[in-house]
């Protein structure tokens, strides 16, 4: 067995004064995996996303990713981690209004200190592969939903991480649009990215991830393979 | 409680920072506006106040013996006979001037009460009380002088200050038991009409002399007037910058609270209420931090209030209630005014405007900024903080104003102080390091009368060749003094011989040459003033039948004498010695072995050498200096406070966006170099204006302490900046803006990516 990207032990996370978001959780995650995991709302699915991307930190247990102990990380290394080694996608894109599509797309490669020519040249290739290079000059505001999510991808996957994290990239959208990103991601777990996708949609899990875990009151439920 | 009382409460509670700024914003304000208001107060009428509060003399009549008892037409009161002398003292310390001394058992009474500054009255007949006004009078206190002519010696016992100016030291009566005259002192009912009064006191004695209070007054004026347009300017400053700020901070607190207002009346809340709401919400922090401001500004303000009674000998002054009333009332006015105006405005939006403010992406604005940002060669969230201001102009011209009014009090401030500093210098152009008395020869010097008892000349070549010899001197020069009169000019002038080595002096030249020999003289613009004369002209000195033709070749900044003095090469006015030397001493002299050892060749001439610096800055110098620091350094804690409280709306505004930078990958310090830069254009543009201003602010005050004064100013005093100093100013408004921004800036960097993100 090859060693896992992603290895979560008995991670706990709760919030300021309200019950556990997560109890000893555990979970690994092999490169080339792409994994869907399922829960009721408030089951804890995001924490656990935020933890592996080093957004938040872990009251107890140990994340490792692709041999950092991410749960260790100061903000600056934090950040650092995330620019090199994770890719994320919302619910909501959260991209930034006032900066074109490519320059949204170009950013993480430019906060990692690459060129300016560098950043627009993977940038532009990726829109590309990604149906979205019309609207490169364009503002996010004046894109659908579905072709906004596209460029988060593209953003997402500027600076080639290890990672990929999607908290439900299709929670926004249309069936159809919906229909799309599953499939982008299909593919691009077929080139070998390693995905975690959080959703609530069955249908998406199905298509799209060989593996479901299902999280409930903060606790893997089940992990299915 | 009522819901309207509730949402105030958790509006103030929640916002925790907000409502600190505007707390602290307006503590701040008013401390400045108390003390500027209370500059303003005390500059408008100093004199007045003080003749009021110490019942000062309209008529200080001198009789030749007491005069009889009786009521005097238009006298309300009047205090004495007290007996009268003259006194020349004869000690190191102070100026061989004769002293007016009057016998006086206590300082109070109906009349000229006399202010006791420190030490006590005089209680035995060997003590004296000495005039805070005669030079180096404090270093006398405690210590003995013995005065020409008068058996024993004297203990200062006490500082004190007249208004009326009716003596230069008090001695008990007993201590003047053979008075050349008696003083006594009149209250008028008619303080107008001086010439009457004194005519009806003719009625009552001899009277051989009468000081009317208008010409104490006018000179009192004089010597203050050069510092009330500083006063004004800097009072207006502090005023204007506190309810600009205060407005500033305020309006962006209301605008801030828009999708609040709107969640509000979505619930049911009228206008009216939500208006209340957002009104009391400020007007909580607002009345905590006036109520200390006032406290602080009240407590601040005693110094320099004693400073100022110290000035001007009256009793102590606290601040003008009014004062205190007026920045309470207009400060919080301003709160309620702009809370009210901008909440009214976001009242009336729709509800679903409102509700959708920070929603729904506004028109975009400064995206051709961003663009042109990204391309200059700084880091990325250098260039995406550059573009920020452009995306929200309106509220970056608010920190543009902050900044401009940060710099424009420190460049003012700083350019004022070099002002005063060079005025203060130029005020007393003889002061050099080791001044040396000599007796003036019979007749000569300026008071006659008191001279007559001095011993024996003094033989000048030995002084100098004393001074010459000594080790360290750098060069010296001696003056020598006569009156004289002026054709064409009504009373007398101090001539002034110069002889040796100027070079060293204070004197500063407003226009013209120094006089290079003979026939030449430098006089004041005062001299030039009262005799319509200018440069070129030649003026006739008389002088005990002798008469020089002088031709004016300089304008020099003189004040001493009411400006009536002509300042001549000792050729000039051949057969007059010198009654001052002025020495300079080498750099790296030790003043103190200097004296020592000069004092000691000069002993057997009889005369002593002193320290010829009174302590540097006046009183009144170390008063305003002592307040240009306080105010500017509130006025830039005003200024960073509105930077910060910009800045702080606009990072909580984006938050989203700035967690979504955080996800992506963008380090703490990124984030800080991000919020920083945002301002750094602000600060510049703020920098770069507010110095220019303030320069202008100090060209424009600077005329006005001159015409105060009646005299120009030298170059030295208009040379207040340095093209390096202005540039540090410059500089500044960006140190304001970054320092007002890093707060904000660490919370946006600090705050966790996952929490930014939920955000709405
Ligand atoms: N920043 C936070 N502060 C306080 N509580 C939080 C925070 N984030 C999450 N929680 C709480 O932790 C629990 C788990 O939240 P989480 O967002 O992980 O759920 P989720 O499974 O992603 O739900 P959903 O499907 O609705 O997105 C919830 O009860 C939530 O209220
Ligand atoms: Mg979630």
């Amino acid at each position: 067995m090859t060693t896992p990207v992603i290895e979560l032990r008995d991670v706990s996370r709760r919030y300021d004064g309200g019950p556990p978001a997560l109890k000893d959780a555990s979970l690994t995650v092999a490169p080339g995996e792409a994994v869907a995991v399922l829960g009721p709302s408030g089951s804890g699915k995001s924490t656990l996303l935020n933890l592996i991307a080093g957004l938040d930190r872990p009251d107890s247990g140990t994340v490792t990713v692709a041999g950092t102990r991410v749960d260790r990380l100061g903000e600056a290394a934090a950040a650092r981690y995330r620019r090199d080694s994770v890719g994320m996608v919302f619910q909501f894109f959260n991209l930034l209004d006032d900066l074109t599509v490519a320059d949204n797309v170009a950013l993480p490669a430019l906060l990692a200190g690459r060129s300016r020519a560098e950043a627009r040249r993977r940038g532009a290739e990726l829109l590309g592969a990604l149906g979205v290079e019309r609207h490169a000059d364009a503002y996010p505001g004046r894109l659908s939903g579905g072709e906004r999510q596209r460029v988060a991808v593209a953003r997402a996957l500027v600076n080639r991480p290890a990672l990929l994290l999607a908290d439900e990239p299709t929670g926004a959208l249309d069936s159809a649009a919906g229909e799309e990103v599953g499939k982008l991601l299909t593919e691009l777990n077929a080139d070998g990215q390693t995905i975690v996708l959080v959703t609530h949609d069955l249908d998406l899990a199905r298509s799209c991830t060989g593996r479901t875990i299902r999280i409930a009151d903060g606790r893997v439920a089940e992990d299915g393979r | 409680m009522s819901a309207l009382g509730r949402v105030v409460r958790a509006g103030v509670r929640r916002k925790r920072v907000q409502t600190a700024v505007i707390g602290l914003a307006t503590m701040m304000a008013v401390t400045a506006s108390v003390l500027g208001g209370s500059l303003l107060v005390v500059s408008s009428a100093p004199f007045d106040e003080a003749f009021t509060a110490q019942r000062g003399a309209h008529v200080a009549a001198r009789f030749a013996a007491p005069p009889r008892a009786g009521a005097v037409a238009g006298v309300t009161d009047s205090a004495g006979p007290f007996p009268f002398g003259t006194a020349v003292p004869d000690s190191r310390g102070l100026e061989r001037a004769p002293l007016a001394l009057v016998g006086r058992a206590d300082p109070g009474g109906p009349v000229d009460e006399v202010a006791v500054l420190s030490g006590r009255w005089a209680a035995a007949v060997d003590e004296v009380v000495l005039s805070a006004d005669v030079p180096f009078a404090e270093r006398l206190l405690d210590q003995e002088i013995r005065l020409v002519d008068r058996p024993g010696a004297f203990t200062v016992v006490g500082l004190a200050r007249s208004v009326s100016r009716t003596a230069d030291a008090w001695v008990l009566p007993a201590a003047l038991p053979a008075p050349t005259g008696y003083q006594v002192l009149y209250r008028l009912a008619e303080p107008d009409r001086v010439d009457d009064a004194v005519a009806a006191i003719r009625g009552v004695g001899e009277v051989v002399g009468a000081q009317s209070w208008l010409v104490v007054k006018e000179e009192a004026v004089r010597e203050t007037a050069v510092y009330v347009p500083f006063l004004v300017a800097f009072g207006l400053l502090g005023l204007v910058m506190s309810v600009l700020i205060v407005g500033n901070v305020v309006a962006g607190a209301v605008s801030a609270g828009t999708r609040r207002i709107g969640v509000l009346k979505a619930l049911g809340f009228t206008p009216a209420q939500v208006v209340r709401a957002h009104v009391a919400q400020a007007l909580v922090p607002a009345a905590v931090g006036t109520a200390v401001g006032v406290l602080a500004g009240n407590l601040l303000a005693v110094p320099v209030l004693a400073e100022t009674t110290e000035v001007y000998g009256t009793g102590a002054l606290g601040v003008d209630p009014v004062v205190d009333l007026l920045v309470v009332v207009g400060v919080l006015g301003v709160v309620a005014l702009t809370a009210w105006a901008g909440a009214a405005r976001a009242g009336r939006l729709r509800t679903v405007e409102a509700l959708a403010v920070g929603r729904t992406p506004r028109p975009r604005r400064g995206r051709t900024a961003t663009r042109v940002a990204a391309r200059l060669p700084v880091p990325v969230p250098v260039a995406l903080g550059l573009a920020r201001p452009f995306a929200r102009p309106v509220r970056a011209l608010g920190l543009v104003a902050a900044v401009v009014f940060g710099t424009t009090a420190v460049t003012f401030a700083v350019g004022l102080g070099t002002s005063l500093g060079a005025v203060q210098t130029a005020r007393e152009p003889d002061a050099t390091d080791v001044v040396i008395g000599v007796r003036a020869p019979e007749g000569d010097p300026i008071p006659t009368g008191a001279t007559a008892a001095l011993r024996p000349d003094t033989d000048r070549a030995a002084v100098t060749a004393a001074i010459d010899a000594q080790a360290g001197t750098a060069g010296y020069y001696g003056i020598a003094r006569r009156r004289a009169a002026v054709a064409g000019m009504s009373g007398s002038v101090v001539a002034l011989a110069f002889s040796g080595d100027t070079s060293r002096s204070n004197y500063q030249l407003i226009s013209g040459t120094w006089f290079r020999g003979a026939g030449e003289a430098v006089v004041p613009t005062t001299f030039l003033t009262a005799t319509a004369t200018s440069i070129g002209d030649t003026v006739t000195l008389e002088d005990g039948g002798r008469s020089v033709r002088l031709k004016i070749v300089g304008e020099v900044f003189d004040t001493r004498n009411d400006g009536k003095q002509v300042l001549v090469d000792a050729a000039s006015l051949p057969g007059l010695r010198p009654t001052m030397y002025h020495i300079s001493v080498r750099e790296g002299t030790d003043l103190p072995a200097y004296l020592a050892g000069l004092s000691a060749a000069l002993r057997p001439l009889g005369v002593e050498p002193r320290e010829g610096r009174d302590g540097g800055f006046s009183d009144m110098l170390a008063l305003i200096a002592g307040l240009t620091a306080l105010l500017t350094l509130l006025l830039v804690a005003v200024a960073g406070l509105g930077v910060l409280n910009t800045v702080l709306l606009d990072t909580r505004e984006r938050v989203r966006d700035l967690g979504v930078h955080k996800a992506v990958g963008m380090t703490p310090g990124q984030t800080t170099a991000l919020v920083v830069a945002s301002v750094a254009v602000t600060g510049v543009v703020g920098g770069v204006l507010g110095v220019p201003a303030g320069v202008a602010l100090h060209s424009a005050v600077l005329p006005l302490m001159a015409e105060g004064a009646g005299t120009a100013l030298p170059a030295s005093a208009h040379a207040a900046y340095h093209p390096v100093g202005l540039v540090l100013f410059a500089l500044g408004g960006l140190v304001i803006a970054v320092l007002g921004a890093l707060p904000p800036a660490g919370w946006a960097a600090r705050t966790r990516t996952a929490t930014a993100l939920r955000a709405e």
